[in-house]
């Protein structure tokens, strides 16, 4: 008894954390002309895409986690835990929650770059994802 | 029985590991299924982690809460590892540094450390077996890990599917849910 309710609480947990999983405060389209405005310049999906699988200088690119090609489900590069795709067509909770974006660009770009990524940067990262389709 | 998150699994996991049953291989699965239903069987008669036994994992971790906050701040890059499998101090070495974390930055607000401190602190392991700080705080470097995982090849950490001891539910199909018994081990080509 003590375990099927257990049972029935994590399922309403799990549904309940599903259900909020939209529960964003932004789009990707309006990242990126966050970023862009910061920038002073348009994105370049080109740029980001050169962005996203170059090493700036320590052993991993943005692509070592999140796969050259963004749009599948890839795998942390030192864990193997599998992270969903950032490309938005391939992801409806991508780049949706502001401070979430924000969260992940500084730990990442610091993993990857060793210091945070410009709005130029991110903004060309961006156009590159926004332009990914699955 | 009313029990807390821990105590009934603490005994489990202190009976159980120090059993034979541990000690076959994945391969002898029939055998140690006896084993393991034997083993359960006295478990119950004994009156000890009825609850777990019920569950059918002999090494069922998962904590009765799990932290929404735990969840989606740590287990973005890692299996939520189920706070029992370390002690106290090697949790709060790594929530004290969580800028550096296993050479990546896994920086937090501080608002948001203490969250997840509070929840995962009363849930540290305090049994035996996980008492003892591991090297680096890592599970994987405790001896019970390395005792239990001796049989595992070097290659089969390194094959693409696995990728890192750190990735529990390569193996262990039921990780994700705390639930880390042999019966549920497939060790993936």
């Amino acid at each position: 008894m003590f375990k099927q309710n257990f049972q029935q609480l994590s399922l309403a947990l799990v549904l309940c954390v599903a259900a909020n999983a939209h529960a964003g405060d932004t789009t990707p389209a309006a990242q990126l002309q966050r970023f862009e405005a910061a920038a002073g310049r348009p994105a370049s999906a080109d740029n980001g895409r050169i962005f996203f699988t170059s090493t700036h200088g320590s052993k991993w690119t943005c692509a070592s986690c999140h796969g050259d090609a963004p749009t599948k489900v890839s795998k942390h590069a030192s864990t193997g835990k599998a992270i969903d795709p950032l490309a938005p067509a391939a992801n409806p909770d991508a780049f949706t929650d502001t401070a979430r974006a924000d969260k992940w660009f500084r730990r990442n770009c610091k993993d990857v770059l060793s210091r945070e990524c410009t709005a130029a940067e991110k903004s060309d990262v961006m156009a590159f994802l926004l332009a990914l389709n699955p | 029985m009313m029990c807390t998150p821990r105590t009934p699994r603490t005994r489990s996991i202190a009976s159980i590991r120090s059993t034979p049953s541990t000690r076959s291989s994945v391969s002898t699965r029939s055998t140690r299924s006896k084993r393991n239903t034997f083993i359960l069987g006295l478990l119950v008669a004994l009156g000890i982690g009825a609850s777990t036994a019920v569950a059918g994992g002999s090494k069922d971790f998962q904590p009765l809460v799990m932290s929404e906050k735990y969840r989606s701040e740590c287990a973005s890059c890692h299996l939520a590892y189920p706070p029992a499998l370390l002690p106290l101090t090697s949790w709060r070495h790594l929530l004290g540094s969580l800028d550096k974390h296993y050479g990546v930055d896994a920086s937090l607000e501080p608002a948001e450390v203490l969250e997840i401190s509070k929840w995962l602190e009363p849930l540290a392991g305090t049994y035996k077996k996980v008492r003892a700080e591991p090297q680096e705080d890592r599970i994987t470097k405790a001896a019970w890990f390395v005792r239990e995982h001796r049989e595992i090849e070097a290659e089969v950490w390194l094959r693409p599917s696995i990728k890192s001891a750190a990735n529990c539910a390569a193996c262990h199909t039921t990780a994700e849910q705390g639930n880390y018994n042999d019966n549920f081990v497939r060790i993936p080509k």
